[in-house]
């Protein structure tokens, strides 16, 4: 990066840490952590609109519509998400391209899954294999993406329908009584109240799905772990920046990039929770309103 | 060969016990299910472990968090939220990297030899890691608890003249407990799901001796089939799960025997999962 950096091996201390950590590969660890916020800030509306979805469905008059629904929030109880992040990962990638095949190859005659193999025809490769690298990978954080949400949505559906049932039942008979529909109550009523309740749920799901995001590494995404055991591992001499196993130090600045995303995301959640509480009829809005008068 | 013979040969696979070398094709369902559930020891122990050691810690960390001193508070702080600010899969990591960084020949302490090779496997790293981690969590479980003491409780107390040790033990630690119970009972279940991240972080299965996870994922590898070894992995912690309500509610129903049946706080299912 720098023009000194020309000969990294008569470069002594700070000048030789400075081109260290300006190569090539570091720029592409860097990167890799707008990667981890891309996921959370592509995750998070996801996840909530499935969580919306599902709370919906739960709380629906229809009785298949509410298993359904039930049924995808008890799904991720009981069982290790991790198993979810492994399995989806795969099973998405294999449904995508079994349909693909379907629709491509109709007079494809071998089996798909033949003993061992996964095998469908090669037009039905999703991404194609001729396809630059960087489809791949976006494929691959795409499907990432998607298991996210997909889980994390359990998740929400679980906090949502528990706020859409703490609001007062009155409000609801009330708007009622004004003579609104299912909807009108249901858009201007219940929707804009559950929010306050729903926010300590949401919160700390927040802050679950920051800590979930190094699992990326583990459905082949090259994020900020994957970058980090790379750069770390020892170096010998055939390498421009020959140093030791420095793996140690690489873990300790991520231990302090996550520390420092929860502090900040419980400060501003906080803020959030204060205004959000104001005018509300719960406790909090109550001690709200008596420290103003 | 009969299912037998495989749970003969593959039901204590994973602590080195039987066939030392795993299937290599025709994974029947009788394997699957066998070598998984042998898996399972190594979760139940890291689970269970974690979780007994942890518990007493937690205590000690929700006392110093509460206490008056900074010098006992500020410590208390920091540990937990440096383990529950942070993700576990990094925790593993790091443990793994340090741990892995002590002198190999043993350390040598007034003349004796203390060998300490064996901290860098994952029986015993990731074991602490996991104690360390459940600790943190569990620490502010009781912590809540303990500042949601009903004031009237501890007047009581101060009326009847009991004081010092004699009031934790009688009357907040008891309280204590049966208001923590439900979150703890949670925490517990989340940490046994948590032991599935060992072999996925820094810590090698050697020989091949992983948990339920690490064989799920190895039939996956061979066969590209995720539709059958995962769902064992599932239907296991269903299992698992369930007993763990069942011992916890047991416990609960006796830290709440002395309540009239409506006050009696009930163990919710609330989600909460990686950490």
């Amino acid at each position: 990066m720098f023009s000194s950096c020309v000969d990294p091996s008569s470069l002594q201390g700070l000048n030789w840490l400075s081109c260290y950590l300006t190569t090539g590969k570091h720029i592409d660890f860097y990167w890799s952590f707008l990667t981890v916020l891309t996921l959370l800030v592509v995750t998070a509306p996801t996840a909530l609109a499935f969580g919306f979805g599902g709370a919906m469905l739960a709380r629906s008059p229809h009785l298949p519509l509410r298993i359904l629904g039930k049924g995808y929030t008890a799904m991720v109880r009981g069982i290790p998400d991790i198993v979810f992040f492994l399995f989806f990962v795969i099973a998405l990638d294999q449904s995508i391209e079994w349909l693909v095949h379907q629709v491509r190859c109709p007079d494809w005659t071998d089996p798909i899954r033949n003993g061992l193999e996964f095998r469908v025809c090669p037009q039905a490769k999703v991404p194609q294999n001729s396809s630059p690298q960087v489809w791949h990978s976006i494929y691959g954080f795409v499907l990432a993406v998607i298991t996210f949400a997909l889980v994390f949505g359990a998740f929400a559906a679980n906090v949502l329908y528990g706020a859409m049932q703490a609001v007062p039942r009155a409000q609801l008979e009330t708007a009622e009584a004004y003579g609104m529909n299912h909807g009108q109550v249901f858009r201007r009523v219940l929707v804009p109240q559950m929010w306050v309740y729903a926010l300590p749920g949401l919160s700390n799901l927040w802050m679950i799905l920051i800590k979930a995001t190094p699992l990326l590494f583990l459905l082949g995404v090259q994020d900020i772990v994957y970058w980090a055991r790379e750069l770390g591992g020892a170096k010998t001499a055939v390498y421009a920046f020959p140093h030791p196993d420095w793996r140690l130090y690489y873990f300790l600045a991520l231990l302090v990039f996550y520390l420092a995303m929860t502090k900040f995301s419980e400060v501003v959640l906080t803020r959030v929770q204060n205004r959000l509480s104001h005018g509300q009829a719960t406790a909090a809005g109550e001690a709200q309103r008596k420290a103003a008068t | 060969m009969s299912c037998l013979q495989t749970i003969a040969d593959y039901g204590l696979r994973s602590i080195g016990i039987g066939e030392r070398l795993l299937p290599k094709t025709d994974f029947s369902l009788c394997q699957q299910f066998t070598l998984i559930g042998s898996g399972l020891i190594w979760n139940v122990y890291f689970g269970v472990f974690a979780l007994l050691c942890g518990f007493v810690f937690a205590n000690a960390l929700a006392l110093a968090k509460a206490s008056r001193h900074a010098v006992a508070r500020k410590p208390a702080e920091w540990f937990i939220f440096v383990f529950r600010g942070s993700p576990l899969f990094i925790q593993f990591f790091l443990a793994y990297e340090a741990l892995v960084l002590l002198p190999r020949e043993g350390i040598d302490l007034f003349g004796i030899v203390f060998e300490v090779s064996w901290l860098s496997r994952a029986w015993a790293g990731a074991l602490i890691v996991l104690f360390l981690n459940t600790a943190a969590y569990s620490a502010e479980i009781f912590y809540g608890a303990l500042r949601s003491i009903p004031k009237g409780d501890l007047e009581a107390a101060d009326a009847y003249g009991i004081s010092g040790w004699s009031r934790f033990m009688r009357i907040q630690w008891p309280t204590m407990m049966r208001l923590a119970w439900p979150a703890y009972t949670n925490e517990a279940i989340f940490l046994f799901h948590a032991t599935t991240l060992v072999f996925f972080s820094g810590f090698p299965a050697f020989g091949q001796r992983g948990d339920a996870l690490y064989y799920a994922s190895y039939f996956v590898d061979k066969t590209f089939n995720p539709f059958t070894p995962y769902p064992i992995v599932a239907f296991y912690f269903i299992l698992l799960t369930l007993a763990l309500i069942w011992i916890f509610g047991a416990i609960n129903r006796r830290l709440n025997r002395h309540l009239p049946s409506n006050e009696r706080s009930k163990i919710k299912l609330r989600p909460q999962i990686i950490r």
